[in-house]
């Protein structure tokens, strides 16, 4: 037998610089981490020192990738050694580091919040083990360039949240867990059923080599069914109108860390998947049903605070302010312009920052005494000043007011919206964020301005003492303060993230690098057969 | 061939469409395994079945088979698929016998432990 066989046709045979293995530790560090914890589950006191240890380690990769991708633009490594299209590329571009280096900060400071929230049983049960796995499929799902990659990530931190959600086994939670984990599961099946079409489309999984054959493709695949399809499962998992209900449904229930955590991050990825496929792959398609994403935005953030208006129970109201966010995230995919998807990528990274501050308040408050209820809870403000003031800074931070961050994604989506004549979508955006400012004003009035109503006695904290929430909402409260006073890195980022989005060419040769040779399509692929027939 | 897979896959949809519009939990779950079973033969067919009795081997020495082959990775992807789609019916199964003894129904109108029917609203003044 001739042992010499010339594979360079089929792998890479350069050797992989060290700087480019930097691209797996988002996943391969979490699941590491993971299995570690599951081993050490009878030591709780060290599973919170092993996650933030390994979601450090994560953070500080995706800052070094975020250098990088400024530095030289997107660059991606493909797994096995095999030439892409053939292995799975992971991509590192402005958009995906961006918003997975955001979502890992976000669960370093959910790591340090379950110290507190988290009692040993909890942990025992695997509350460190879920969240590293958790964020493994996010950090997956960001930095994937394969279909199929995407959807198997989005399975893994899907059933780690199925985890997370049921800690505790309380009946309330067994509820909201069904209808979460129920309507999860459809939105995720109908995202594989767009996959299956798209290999049958394209013979192809490989998001770059999608981008590039689309045009071809397009005279004679039901790219548009595609699009259809994604945007429901994604506007399903992103809880979009009229998809939501599993969000409000579910996301009061579990402890509030975990709120902190999904409220934070999971709805994101729906939003990020939609962006990645709609405005890269799909874009004349998206073009087709740009007024249809354009109403279910109005819709989404509408009914997601009028939601919020009629709640009594803090968590809860924060479950529709989410839902109302995803709204204004939609409003600049419908419109699709470089102004626009800025600023759903701004806001986005805005949403993960503020709204897990909004949930861990939550649980500061409770934990000082106060109740999650509104009939209930007040006096806050005499007692506790400086978280006033912290609350105060995430009320307008929600609601979009200076000095906090969510202002200028908000003037960037309405200025988007005007600059192509949609008003409704600008009346929408602004109507929503006079709305949220109503629905969280009430709550800072009820609960921190007046005093504690009568005959209702302060609730025995639950555990340990908030000041660790204090420190945490402090370190959540540096990015969302430096974005509202001093924009202008952040935006340059998203402008680069919207502009890799309507200009995939960056993506594309990040992982095809000699354009011109497009490799041959090999025997007992999708094209030959069809030769064959 | 497609065409009478195609065909499946349309029934195994309306089949699961009409489980999953169910009100009781149980037959949710068992639209969603008829669910995921549809999207498992949709890929499938949707990876071409017409060369389907040529395993593809590589002959020794060559770098690619001789001609036509059948295609080995949509089932790559159904395997995928089905392992994923049986460990969250698995947890499902779990969840739902934990939701009805904790809740003592598998109607879904009657789980509103959550989200209590005539919940109050919030004060309107202070």
């Amino acid at each position: 037998m001739d042992s010499y066989v010339d594979i360079s046709e089929a792998m890479v045979v350069e050797p992989i610089s060290l700087v480019d293995w930097l691209i797996v530790v988002p996943v391969a560090v979490p699941l590491l981490f993971g299995a570690l914890l599951l081993v050490f589950r009878k030591a709780p006191q060290t599973q919170a020192i092993g996650a933030v240890i390994g979601l450090s380690l994560v953070f500080a990769a995706e800052i070094g990738l975020l250098m990088r991708v400024l530095a030289e633009g997107p660059f991606s490594l493909t797994m096995g050694g095999w030439l892409p299209p053939f292995g799975i590329s992971l991509v590192a571009d402005a958009l995906g580091v961006t918003l997975a280096l955001t979502a890992t900060l976000v669960a370093l400071v959910c790591a340090l919040y379950g110290v507190r929230d988290i009692d040993a049983s909890g942990r025992r049960y695997g509350f460190y083990t879920f969240l590293m796995l958790l964020m493994a499929g996010v950090g997956g799902a960001f930095l994937t360039g394969d279909v199929f990659n995407l959807y198997v990530w989005f399975e893994v931190f899907l059933i780690s949240a199925f985890g997370l959600i049921v800690l505790g086994s309380e009946a309330r939670q067994l509820d909201g867990a069904v209808k979460y984990a129920v309507l999860n599961l459809i939105a995720t099946t109908l995202f594989l059923i767009g996959t299956g079409l798209i290999y049958g489309s394209f013979g192809t999984l490989s998001m770059a080599d999608i981008a590039r054959k689309a045009p071809e493709v397009r005279e004679v695949a039901p790219l548009a069914t595609i699009a259809v399809i994604y945007f429901i499962a994604f506007g399903m998992k992103a809880a979009a109108f009229p998809l939501h209900f599993w969000l409000p449904a579910s996301y009061h229930t579990p402890r509030i860390v975990v709120a902190a955590l999904f409220g934070g991050i999971l709805t994101k990825i729906g939003v990020y998947a939609l962006l990645r496929t709609l405005m890269m792959l799909f874009p004349p398609e998206r073009d087709m049903i740009s007024d249809l994403i354009g109403w279910v935005a109005v819709a989404t953030m509408m009914f997601g605070v009028i939601g919020a208006l009629a709640q009594s129970d803090i968590r809860r109201l924060l479950g529709w302010i989410v839902v109302s966010g995803i709204g204004v995230m939609l409003a600049g995919l419908a419109l699709g312009s470089q102004t626009g998807l800025s600023g759903t990528v701004l806001y986005a990274i805005h949403s993960m920052l503020v709204m897990t501050a909004l949930y861990i308040l939550a649980g500061v408050m409770r934990g000082l005494g106060s109740s999650y209820n509104l009939h209930e809870a007040g006096g806050l403000y005499r007692s506790h000043p400086a978280l006033a003031a912290i609350a105060l800074i995430l009320v307008l931070a929600a609601a979009g007011l200076p000095p906090a961050s969510g202002l200028w994604p908000k003037v960037y989506l309405v200025k988007a919206s005007l600059d192509e004549g949609v008003w409704w979508l600008a009346l929408g955006i602004l109507a929503s964020g006079l709305l949220t400012t109503l629905a969280l004003g009430r709550v800072f009035a009820l609960a921190f301005w007046r005093s504690r109503p009568e005959g209702v006695a302060a609730l025995e904290a639950p555990v340990g003492q908030p000041v660790a929430g204090y420190a945490l909402l402090g370190i959540l409260l540096i990015p969302i303060l430096g974005i509202g006073l001093y924009p202008e890195p952040v935006i340059q980022l998203t402008d680069m993230a919207a502009q890799g989005l309507l200009e995939p060419s960056g993506f594309i040769e990040a992982v095809f690098p000699e354009e011109a040779a497009v490799p041959d399509v090999p025997a007992g692929e999708v094209e030959t057969e069809e030769v064959a027939e | 061939m497609e065409a009478i897979l195609a065909v499946l896959v349309g029934i195994f949809f309306a089949v699961s469409a009409y489980l999953l519009m169910s009100k009781h939990l149980i037959r949710i779950l068992l639209g969603a395994v008829v669910l995921s079973n549809a999207v498992n033969l949709l890929i499938f067919t949707a990876g071409r079945l017409t060369v389907r009795d040529v395993p593809p081997f590589i002959p020794l020495g060559m770098l690619s088979p001789e001609g036509a082959t059948s295609n080995p990775l949509p089932q790559a992807l159904v395997l995928t698929a089905i392992v994923i789609a049986f460990s969250i019916f698995a947890f499902l199964l779990v969840l739902a016998y934990r939701a009805y003894q904790e809740l003592d129904t598998d109607y879904t109108d009657d789980m509103r432990l959550a989200e209590p029917e005539g919940d109050d609203l919030p004060p309107l003044r202070y």
